[in-house]
This record gives structure tokens, C-alpha cells and sequence, in this order.
């Protein structure tokens, strides 16, 4: 087997696995709790604390954990906006955020909350100029994100930092899909607010944290016991945050290296398949991007049927197809950067790991060719195509 | 989510292809909608399906149920291939995910368009035929609804 769906979930990592055992099992104690035996995992939490909070150049006493990517996203938004009221009503995102930002946005706004969605380039990139423009005396809140999960393109976030600060706004970033990959640094891109799932960089699921920095008005979002400062109710998950840390801080110590490695692979495919493979075309930005992201719409064909037929032949992928997204829409991602329906059903995507070896490339490359080519033979799309002199 | 049929259908579709000269051609679908579903028909003169292939661009289920479709109308008199109802693909191919419904719809649609067109082109009435709705053949591109 093949996997290429690392921006879906990673693989747990041995560190982060042997890491996290001794607090299922021996030290299993409620880090709440006021005997010596629960401080092993109290002090456990607070190590992985000032782990996570070093790879992002942040404070320890400003990282929180939570359930996930998820639930930091929703926290973000809901928390900051309600918490900063008096200020005003007024949220910015972008048109290619998860759906974790665009359906809390979306309840925000059942709310009486005000939302402006910023469109982006054929690249994915945010419009800065819109951007500027969309900021008003009541606006509290921009939330764009570090990195996008379908096509991978990499937001300017110091500009939008720079542009947020300058007008007293407060500036989130869900960088669920950038942490641990790209470098991130919450003072030089004046990020107030950032979000991070552990699953995402070989650490385990259920765990994420969401970065506040210090001063920032955020109302809880779970409420319940005293944990994290009485910020986020709810026993905490000890041997997640443990292994979460764990996977952070061998993933950081060898950022540039898996990243080289990765682009390399991930460069590899690009050239094969815009070579090999006609009326493809590669979506996102083309080096302002994840290391380990590719994408590409093929014309005439429909996405799940690419991952059927990948999936035969052992490889796992990802599509933005309708099918795939549940609904009769293509990929919101894919609208965005302008792709007509038709065209955006026909999406693939690769995410890679350190772990993806050029032969794999290879592999994937030559099996994609057939699929494709059996795919067009069957479509009448490509027969109408083909009928019309390749129009 | 698949049953075995219908992963068979999709792995080894029967019937992919063109007929040259068709008694009759139907497409239907919409691309944005991400299924389109043409089907031939060479009807022979005493209005049996001889022969019936399709071409489909869409999702495994689509793909499937267009070969369970022309599977089921060849021999069949134009009569009989009017009744094969979509959930008689479906329920030849074991079932379909809730979400995918709508491709064993999209098959039937596409045998009744291209008997439609049998029937224009001989000028004929079939009874019980009523016109192809969904037929991308008939629609204003450019004013497809939304």
C-alpha cells in the first residue's frame, strides 16, 4: 500500500507512541488530582506544554489543549468574538478555510454576528488588498489560514499580521495543516490566535491546542471543571498531550530535513504528471506551498471513480469531487480559485510523508496514466472533446 | 460502502463503448452536477435492443449502474427495456449507498432518452414514453439552472 493521504492523517510516530504508554497505563492519574501520584502526569502536561509552545515561539501559559483542530477552530472564532462584543460584531476569513472556520463563521452569523469572506487568486492566495479594504471599526476578528489542506497553498501570514496589527484587529490562524511542516513564528507574523491538531504531524488524534496569545479576551468554550486555567473544562487528556508533544518535537528538530525530502518527491510528481498525463492541471501555488501537498484537476474524468481505481491498485488518495464531499458541490476550495464545476470534479490529491520514496512516485505516476486513460475512454466528455477537434 | 456487484460493474463495466449508426442515442446529466450518461441503442426490426453501450463520466456508482442498465434492456423488446426502473438496477446490483440513488435514476433517464430518440428518429410512439427530462442534448447550455 501507498499513502498518500498524510493532510487526512498521519501515521503515529514510535517516539510519540512510546511516549504516550506509561500514561495510559502506570501513570494513568487525573493530572487534577491533589496526590503525589497524579503529579507525574501534571508535571508530564506541563513539559509538553513548553515543547509545543517552542515550536511556534510562543509562552507556555498561552497553549491550550483541546480535543483537536476542530474544536480550537470553533473556540477561536466563537470565544474571541463573543468575549470582545463591546467592540463589535464584525468577523473576517477566507473563502477556503475548513469548514471548521466557515460553519462557525456561518453560526456566528445565525447569531447576528457579521462575517466578510475574502476571495483568493487562481493560486489560493488571500487578496491583501480586499483584505484592507474589508477591515471596519468593528471588526474584531481575521481568521486565515496558515496552509490549505486541499491545494496547499501557503497564506502570507506576517502581511496579514502586519495588516491586522496596524488596525487594532486581532489575527487567528488554523494552522492545522502547516504546524510542524512550515516554520512558524507566532511573534514575527503577529498571530494572536492559532490552532493545531496533533494528528496531523505523526502525533496522536483526539488531542490539538489552540495558542492565545497573552491578554487576548476568549470566552470558554466547554465549560465545566478548572482545567486549563478555566479555559477549556474537561479531564485532560494526558498520554495525547504527551504524545503530541512527543511527535512536535522530533517533527520540528527535523523540519528542513523532512521538508527537502518531501519537495523533492512532491516536486517529482508534479513534472511526471504535467508531462505524462494531458489536460492536467496543477492546483495551488506552485512553490508557495506544503511540502508534501499535490493536486491536480483531470479534464473529462470524475474524481471518485480516479480513487476506486487507485485504491485497486493499493494506493490511497483524496478527491474534491462531489462524491467524495458528500454534497452535489465540488470542493468549496476548488470553486474558489475559480475552477468551473465541471473540471473541479475531476480533482486528486496526493499528501505525502517523509516516508514517500521517489519510486513511490514513480508508481503512483504510471498507475495514474492507465486509470486515467481508461477513465477518459469511457467518458463522453472526452468523446465530445475528442468529436470536436480537441476543443 | 460498495456492494460486490456493484464494485464488479465499476471494475469490469460491460457494454463501454459506441455504437456506430445508433437506432437511438441518449445523454443525460450535467457535468456540474459531476454524472453525465450517454447510452446507444441498435434496435433491430422488430424493435428488440440487438445491442446497447454506454459512456459515462461520473462517480463508481454511476459508472456501475449505466453497465447494469445496458445489461438489462439487451434482448429485451423497447417495451420491456421501458420498464426496467431504476430500482431495478438498483436492486440487480445488491443496493446503493443512499447518496448515490440518484445514479440509478440518471440510467434509467439516459435508456429512456435514447429510446426517445428511436422513437423521433422512426417516428414512432412508444407508449408510456414520455419526453427525457435531464437530456444535456436538449438544454440551453448557458442556461442551465442553478
Amino acid at each position: 500500500m501507498i499513502y498518500l493521504d498524510n493532510a487526512a492523517t498521519t501515521r503515529l510516530s514510535e517516539t510519540a507512541f512510546e511516549a504516550m504508554r506509561p500514561y495510559m497505563m502506570d501513570q494513568f492519574a487525573n493530572p487534577a488530582g491533589t496526590y503525589s501520584f497524579a503529579a507525574g502526569a501534571a508535571a508530564a502536561v506541563e513539559k509538553a506544554r513548553e515543547q509545543l509552545a517552542a515550536v511556534i515561539g510562543a509562552k507556555s501559559s498561552e497553549i491550550f489543549f483541546t480535543s483537536g483542530g476542530t474544536e480550537s477552530d470553533n473556540w477561536a472564532l466563537k470565544g474571541v468574538m463573543q468575549a470582545n462584543a463591546a467592540k463589535g460584531k464584525h468577523l473576517i476569513t477566507s473563502a477556503i478555510e475548513h469548514h471548521a472556520i466557515l460553519h462557525s463563521a456561518e453560526a456566528l452569523k445565525k447569531q447576528g454576528y457579521d462575517v466578510t469572506i475574502l476571495p483568493v487568486d487562481g493560486d489560493g492566495t488571500v487578496d491583501l488588498d480586499a483584505l484592507e479594504k474589508a477591515i471596519r471599526p468593528d471588526t474584531v476578528l481575521i481568521s486565515v489560514m496558515a496552509a490549505n489542506n486541499e491545494i496547499g497553498t501557503l497564506e502570507p501570514l506576517e502581511r496579514i499580521g502586519e495588516i491586522a496589527h496596524a488596525h487594532g484587529v486581532l489575527f487567528h490562524t488554523d494552522a492545522v495543516q502547516a504546524f510542524c511542516h512550515v516554520p512558524l513564528d507566532v511573534e514575527r507574523m503577529h498571530i494572536d490566535l492559532l490552532s493545531a491538531s496533533g494528528h496531523k504531524f505523526h502525533g496522536p488524534k483526539g488531542v490539538g491546542l489552540l495558542y492565545v496569545r497573552k491578554g487576548v479576551k476568549i470566552a470558554p468554550f466547554m465549560d465545566g471543571g478548572a482545567q486549563e486555567k478555566k479555559r477549556r473544562a474537561g479531564t485532560t487528556n494526558v498520554p495525547g498531550i504527551v504524545g503530541m508533544a512527543a511527535a512536535a518535537t522530533e517533527a520540528a528538530a527535523h523540519m528542513d530535513e523532512i521538508a527537502k525530502k518531501e519537495i523533492a518527491v512532491r516536486d517529482h510528481l508534479i513534472e511526471r504528471i504535467e508531462k505524462e498525463i494531458p489536460h492536467a492541471k496543477l492546483n495551488g501555488h506552485r512553490t508557495q506551498r506544503l511540502p508534501g501537498n499535490v493536486n491536480f484537476c483531470f479534464r473529462f474524468i470524475e474524481g471518485e471513480s480516479m480513487l476506486m481505481l487507485l485504491d485497486d491498485s493499493g494506493v490511497c488518495a483524496s478527491s474534491g469531487s462531489a462524491c467524495t464531499s458528500g454534497s452535489l458541490d465540488p470542493s468549496h476550495v476548488l470553486l474558489a480559485i475559480g475552477l468551473p464545476h465541471e473540471i473541479a470534479h475531476g480533482s486528486l490529491r496526493l499528501t505525502l510523508s517523509e516516508e514517500t520514496t521517489l519510486a513511490d512516485a514513480d508508481y503512483v505516476v504510471d498507475t495514474l496514466k492507465g486509470i486515467i486513460e481508461r477513465l477518459r475512454s469511457m467518458s463522453p466528455l472526452y468523446e465530445d472533446f475528442v468529436r470536436h477537434g480537441g476543443r | 460502502m460498495y456492494t460486490e456487484k456493484v464494485m464488479d460493474h465499476f471494475m469490469h463495466p460491460r457494454n463501454v463503448g459506441e455504437i456506430e449508426n445508433a437506432s437511438g442515442v441518449g445523454t443525460v446529466g450535467n457535468a456540474k452536477c459531476g454524472d453525465i450518461m450517454r447510452i446507444y441503442l441498435d434496435i433491430d426490426e422488430n424493435q428488440v435492443v440487438r445491442d446497447a453501450k454506454f459512456k459515462t463520466f461520473g462517480c463508481g456508482a454511476a459508472i456501475a449502474t449505466s453497465s447494469m442498465a445496458t445489461e438489462m434492456i439487451i434482448g429485451k423488446t423497447i417495451q420491456e427495456a421501458l420498464e426496467v426502473t431504476n430500482k431495478a438496477v438498483m436492486e440487480a446490483l445488491g443496493g446503493l449507498p443512499p447518496v448515490k440513488v440518484h445514479c440509478s435514476l440518471l440510467a434509467e433517464q439516459a435508456v429512456h432518452a435514447a429510446l426517445w430518440d428511436y422513437a423521433k428518429k422512426n417516428n414512432i410512439v412508444i407508449e408510456g414514453l414520455k419526453p427525457p427530462v435531464n437530456d444535456v442534448d436538449e438544454l440551453d447550455h448557458d442556461g442551465e439552472e442553478e
